[in-house]
């Protein structure tokens, strides 16, 4: 909301304050100020709080309230004038070039002079002619043979508004001479009205505010309204079909509206408040409604009474019935559903309820008598019909926060005063007042230990009554040591029981200052420490990856089943497009509609991205994925996914070597980390549709799959932007953290010196080397500390089909020193099973 | 004799003063202390002189030995260093040649910081508690006193999940904070002792969305870490108190805290938590645009239906909730104006945490 200083000046003496101060005051009571912008009044000389700060400040020697005396044609320019002009100290010749001065042009000396804003020789205003705001100093300087050196300004020119088709003219009071600043400077803040706050999106309501924090006085407005003419009785009439959605309906009638611009301090403060100025009836509603929260709504009565053919014009209030239409003010015609809410007469709707106004009763140049509405609206119903037509209005931005239906008659008394005063229209006696539903004012007991246990401050009631009643808060000291609050009359936020006593310790912690309110230690007891075993399992997870080289990356769960279809050779069968997706139902992009199901999905990508970055690449990501569940939250699994590519040794000045990132390399790394979680897992060659058929591996424990990975499917591989081949691996993460042992044995260290010997076996090509490892180390025993494969080789020296082993084996012993025939019975043991069981041969 | 000694020890020096290389060490020590060399050769022939010359004959001959053994085994140690010398002075590498790159892994940012943040809470003694991203519009919503239709729920836009389903009190929606996490921490914690149930001192980590266009300013996911206290005796000052301590512990000693009256529908009061700009200590810079404070988190006191929802008497109980990013703490601490940066996974960021 749009606060202009200068109308919170109406309500509250703040001339003692500084407006950066004002802005402090607010913000840290709960109004944060978004934005100060200077209109007149001096800028800030230090800002200590960070407020964003813009605008112009006029200097007061040189910008002040002139009068024009005489409208004078320009000798060499039709569209020029030249004014005869007096600032209070001399007369001077003006140059403009103001449409708005043109039909007093040669009209001579004029008998009432116009009050415009006046800026001297050396004035710094912005360019009236530039795009936006720029500086300029007024200048001496010949325009078509005239002198100039002042000028008359526009609202552009001041930076009051972007209003540069003419100048301004002040109002017919407005003092000759008076620096101009000190006439109308302002400066305006943007205040953020958060939703507990609806009842300040108004200037008393944040005048309000600003009394109670500094202890001032709220200057409450008054309005004498003089009633004249006929009684409206028995002529207007109102009938409310559901309470509930309208609690509150009232009319009024001002007759004889002579309908023209209103005052020019009126428009000023309306657009500095971000509303245009229609006439004075629309701006005297849009004024009342910014001054006290009511939305107000206009009506041409003629019209009212025409559409009842002259008989009471009856006012009523419904809801829509499905599929009727009415052609609201912005000349849009809408469809209604059974949810809006309609104003309307005995020949059919007139206005969409709190929203916005129809438009064949609006009021126009010709109503001579107007009909003015304040009703009070079910803020919920408000919400949904404002964004089922999408629109936002200041009338339905408040509505649809809640407007107590107490502030119907002061904003409809309010609006009545304005009216009257600015197009001499006479109030009809009469306001007629249907209020079927008043709501009951909230009532909160307070206790000296509320304060005490929810903001931990020794705080008396007295001087909570104090701080309460400058909110307007009824307050009673009970003989018992209680508080009765009673909410005022304008707010709907205060809850019963310990919602209410929360609501007003919120008031109370914020006149008494957050800041005032000390820092202290818990009491309370520790409550006990259970960790976290399994997000502290998934991070040893990420350290031990990251410690064997990968770059841990985290991607958007938002993707597209296309997206994750790159996972299958192209032309394949899509059993992953198949697969159910939990789908947003408000996509922000197409390529982001689902919720990913595959993480290694989201690897890859990053991999693509950066494949031309760097020669080598390895990532991996831990994260969810989300499998729907029919009728219910879907699952989402933790998953880890790898992917490496690219050159196994970075190139450097002396490393050439440019050999590929292969199976193995990933193998070792995830190797490693099973290792290192202390888990005993088998490798199966496996069959998956996203890897090479010949590089895939399963990751089996206790037979069960943990994971699988390989090098990707050419034809997959196809379907990225990759340099290189790629290495990749899923798994299931909860599979993998739950297999985790909660103990492992850590094994004697032999002092004894080891047998070390070398032993190589040809087999045929098809035996999984693991075989033949597994039966060395069956067969070992205890005898046996370490087997490592070497060599693999494969020629003609030993055959086709055929592949050569060479292990090294450690013979050691805990107890004593091993004799050669003891490592050789062994040895020979080893060879004679690896012979008979498994078809080997020594190789010589 | 003794004239032929002083002419072999000459002769055996003036030789040995010209040798450079070991070679010709070797062939010197043959030649002139050998079996068979002069001096040696003079041992042999000392019976053959006359008795009374034998003992100067023998002595100086022992002299001249000895002489020239110590001789030769000082010019090897000088060819030994010079050796040495010669090869550490053709040795020389240069240092300022880059080393062979070694490949090391890194942890994303995100994860760095939440980490961090988490160790410290942890330290506070707050257990760190995780939770669902897909949740119900009454978890994410409803008992977290956002009732459906609410206008607080314009201060959050949310990503709903397709379900068919059309009321919007029973909808599915991608979690806007973590703080549905607090009602399921709260129900599962009182559970365990309905009549009496347990403190808590928690922090929620995990990742939230928000309904909104991906620019450098806003993205529509980002970490989020907030944190619960519940208890008999927690006041708005232990709030303050324990939030200063956090701040302390995470921005440095001397960090300066205030904190500003705000609004979430979940807490009341409700506070806005600044700390002093830990870039410029608060003297006002880019970062803290000139204002000397930085918006770090969201807090308040759980509201009184919050906690009643989550089975904890808001009579008896009492507590304080606060949240806050991760990333954009980061953004705040490295400059980096490009939130889209943390999910983009460009190695040329990641590398330089």
């Amino acid at each position: 909301m749009k606060l202009p200083v200068s109308w919170l000046k109406d309500f509250v003496d703040v001339s003692a304050l500084e407006v950066v101060e004002i802005a402090r005051l607010l913000t840290m009571a709960g109004m944060e100020v978004e934005g100060i912008t200077f209109a007149g009044l001096p800028l800030p000389a230090r800002d200590d709080h960070g407020f964003k700060v813009s605008g112009l400040a006029w200097d007061r020697d040189k910008i002040v309230v002139a009068e024009i005396r005489a409208v004078n044609p320009h000798p060499n320019a039709d569209r020029l004038t030249l004014c005869d002009l007096f600032d209070g100290e001399r007369e001077h010749i003006v140059l403009t070039g103001a449409p708005n001065l043109y039909p007093y042009k040669g009209r001579g000396k004029l008998e009432t002079p116009i009050k415009v804003a006046y800026a001297r020789e050396g004035a710094q205003i912005y360019d009236g002619h530039a795009e936006g705001q720029v500086l300029t100093t007024l200048k001496r300087a010949r325009i078509r043979g005239v002198e100039s050196y002042s000028m008359v300004c526009s609202e552009k020119e001041l930076g009051i508004s972007e209003e540069h088709e003419g100048v301004i003219f002040l109002d017919a009071d407005a003092p000759v001479g008076m620096p101009l600043a000190d006439y109308m400077g302002d400066a305006i803040l943007e205040v953020k009205i958060n939703p507990n706050m609806a009842r300040n999106a108004n200037v008393l309501g944040i005048a309000r505010e600003v009394a109670a924090l500094t202890g001032r006085e709220l200057k409450k407005p008054k309005h004498a309204l003089h009633f004249v003419g006929e009684s409206i009785e028995g002529k207007v009439q109102i009938e409310i079909a559901n309470p509930e959605l309208n609690p509150r309906f009232m009319l009024a009638l001002i007759r004889d509206v002579e309908i023209k611009p209103s005052p020019y301090w009126v428009q000023r403060r309306l657009r500095a408040a971000g509303m245009r100025p229609i006439n004075n009836i629309v701006d005297a509603t849009n004024y009342a409604m910014l001054e006290i929260g009511e939305p107000l709504h206009a009506f041409d009565y003629d019209v009212l009474v025409r559409r009842a053919n002259g008989g009471p014009v009856v006012i009523s209030t419904r809801t829509a019935r499905a599929g009727e239409t009415l052609t609201t003010l912005d000349g849009v015609t809408r469809t209604l559903t059974e949810m809006n809410v309609l104003v309307c007469d005995s020949s059919g709707p007139l206005s969409l309820a709190g929203v916005m106004g129809g438009a064949e009763s609006e009021v126009t140049p010709q109503t001579r008598n107007v009909l003015l509405e304040a009703a009070a609206w079910n803020f919920i119903n408000i919400r949904r019909t404002a964004n089922q037509h999408n629109l936002p209005s200041e009338a339905s931005f408040r509505f649809s926060r809640g407007v107590h239906p107490a502030l119907a008659e002061e904003g409809l008394k309010r609006c009545l005063h304005w009216m009257s005063a600015w197009s001499g229209g006479q109030i009809a006696p009469g306001i007629v007042d249907a209020y079927p539903l008043p709501p009951q004012p909230a009532m909160v007991e307070l206790r000296e230990s509320d304060i005490r246990r929810v903001l931990g401050i020794e705080m008396p009631l007295q001087t909570a009554k104090t701080l309460l009643e400058r909110l307007e808060f009824t307050c009673e000291l009970q003989a018992d040591d209680r508080l009765s609050v009673t909410a005022p009359p304008f707010r709907l936020d205060i809850g019963e029981g310990l919602v209410g006593v929360a609501d007003l310790m919120e008031e109370l912690a914020r006149l008494y200052g957050y800041d005032n309110i000390p820092e202290t230690r818990i009491a309370d007891p520790l409550p006990p420490q259970r960790g976290n075993p399994s997000l502290e399992a998934e991070e040893r997870v990420r350290d031990l990856l990251s410690t064997l080289g990968l770059q841990e990356v985290i991607t958007h769960r938002m993707t597209a089943p296309e997206i994750e279809a790159k996972l299958l050779p192209r032309g394949d069968n899509p059993s992953l497009a198949r697969l159910e997706y939990v789908q947003l139902a408000n996509p922000i992009a197409p390529e982001k509609r689902v919720l990913r199901r595959s993480l290694l999905s989201s690897v890859l990508n990053v991999l693509e991205r950066n494949a031309r970055l760097r020669e080598t690449l390895a990532f991996f990501e831990i994260g969810a994925v989300y499998i729907p569940q029919p009728g219910g939250l879907p699952l989402e699994p933790r998953r880890l996914a790898i992917a490496l590519s690219g050159r196994r040794y970075e190139p450097a000045w002396d490393v050439k070597v440019g050999v590929k990132l292969d199976f193995y390399d990933l193998k070792g790394i995830i190797e490693a980390l099973m290792e290192a979680l202390h888990l005993e897992v088998t490798y199966v060659l496996a069959e998956h549709p996203s890897f090479h058929p010949g590089k895939c591996a399963s990751v089996l424990w206790n037979g069960s799959p943990l994971g699988v990975f390989g090098e990707l499917h050419p034809q997959v591989a196809e379907n990225y932007d990759f340099v290189a081949p790629v290495q990749a691996a899923e798994f299931d993460l909860e599979a993998l953290l739950a297999a985790l042992p909660s103990a492992y044995p850590v094994r004697a260290v032999s002092e004894y010196p080891p047998v070390l010997e070398d032993i190589a076996v040809i087999v045929d090509e098809a035996l999984p080397a693991d075989r033949v490892e597994a039966l060395i180390r069956q067969t070992g025993g205890k005898l046996l500390a370490s087997v490592r494969l070497f060599d693999v080789f494969r020629g003609e020296q030993i055959g086709a089909g055929k592949k050569s082993l060479a292990y090294a084996l450690t013979y050691q012993s805990l107890e004593g020193t091993l004799t050669d025939k003891e490592a050789a019975s062994i040895r020979n043991r080893i060879i004679r099973r690896l012979e008979n069981e498994l078809g080997a041969k020594l190789r010589g | 004799m003794l004239e032929k000694l002083a002419q072999i020890e000459k002769e055996a020096l003036e030789a040995l003063s010209k040798i450079e290389e070991e070679a010709a060490l070797e062939a010197w020590r043959v030649a002139n202390i050998g079996r068979s060399s002069p001096v040696m050769n003079v041992f042999s022939q000392l019976g053959s002189l006359p008795k009374e010359e034998r003992p100067a004959a023998g002595q100086r001959a022992n002299q001249v030995k000895t002489a020239l053994e110590t001789a030769f085994a000082e010019k090897k140690e000088a060819l030994r260093q010079a050796a040495l010398a010669r090869s550490l002075a053709s040795e020389r590498l240069d240092v300022t040649l880059p080393g062979r790159p070694f490949r090391r892994g890194r942890l994303h940012p995100a994860t760095q910081n939440l980490r961090r943040i988490l160790s410290i809470l942890g330290e506070m003694g707050f257990q760190v508690y995780t939770a669902r991203d897909v949740e119900t519009d009454e978890y994410n919503f409803q008992l977290l006193n956002i009732p459906p239709h609410h206008p607080a729920r314009e201060m959050q836009d949310t990503f709903y999940i397709e379900t068919g389903e059309t009321d919007e009190a029973r909808r599915l929606v991608l979690r806007t904070h973590t703080s549905p996490g607090q009602i399921r921490a709260m129900r599962e914690f009182s559970a365990q002792n309905p009549q009496n149930p347990p403190p808590i001192r928690i922090a929620l980590p995990g990742m939230c969305y928000r309904f909104e266009q991906i620019t450098a300013r806003s993205e529509v996911q980002f970490h989020q870490i907030e944190g619960l206290v519940v208890g008999q005796n927690i006041t708005f000052a232990d709030l303050k108190g324990t939030l200063s301590e956090f701040a302390r512990r995470m921005f440095g000693r001397n960090a300066r805290t205030r904190f500003r009256a705000d609004h979430f529908p979940f807490t009341e009061p409700s506070a806005e938590m600044d700390v002093e700009c830990f870039v410029c200590g608060g003297k006002g810079c880019s970062v803290c645009k000139k204002s000397g404070w930085l918006e770090i988190l969201g807090c308040g006191m759980v509201h009184p239906v919050v906690l009643q929802n989550g089975g904890y008497d808001p009579a008896r109980y009492t507590g304080f909730a606060f949240g806050m990013g991760p990333e954009r703490q980061l953004m705040l601490r490295h400059k980096i104006t490009d939130i889209r940066y943390f999910w983009g996974n460009d190695v040329r960021f990641l590398e330089q945490f």
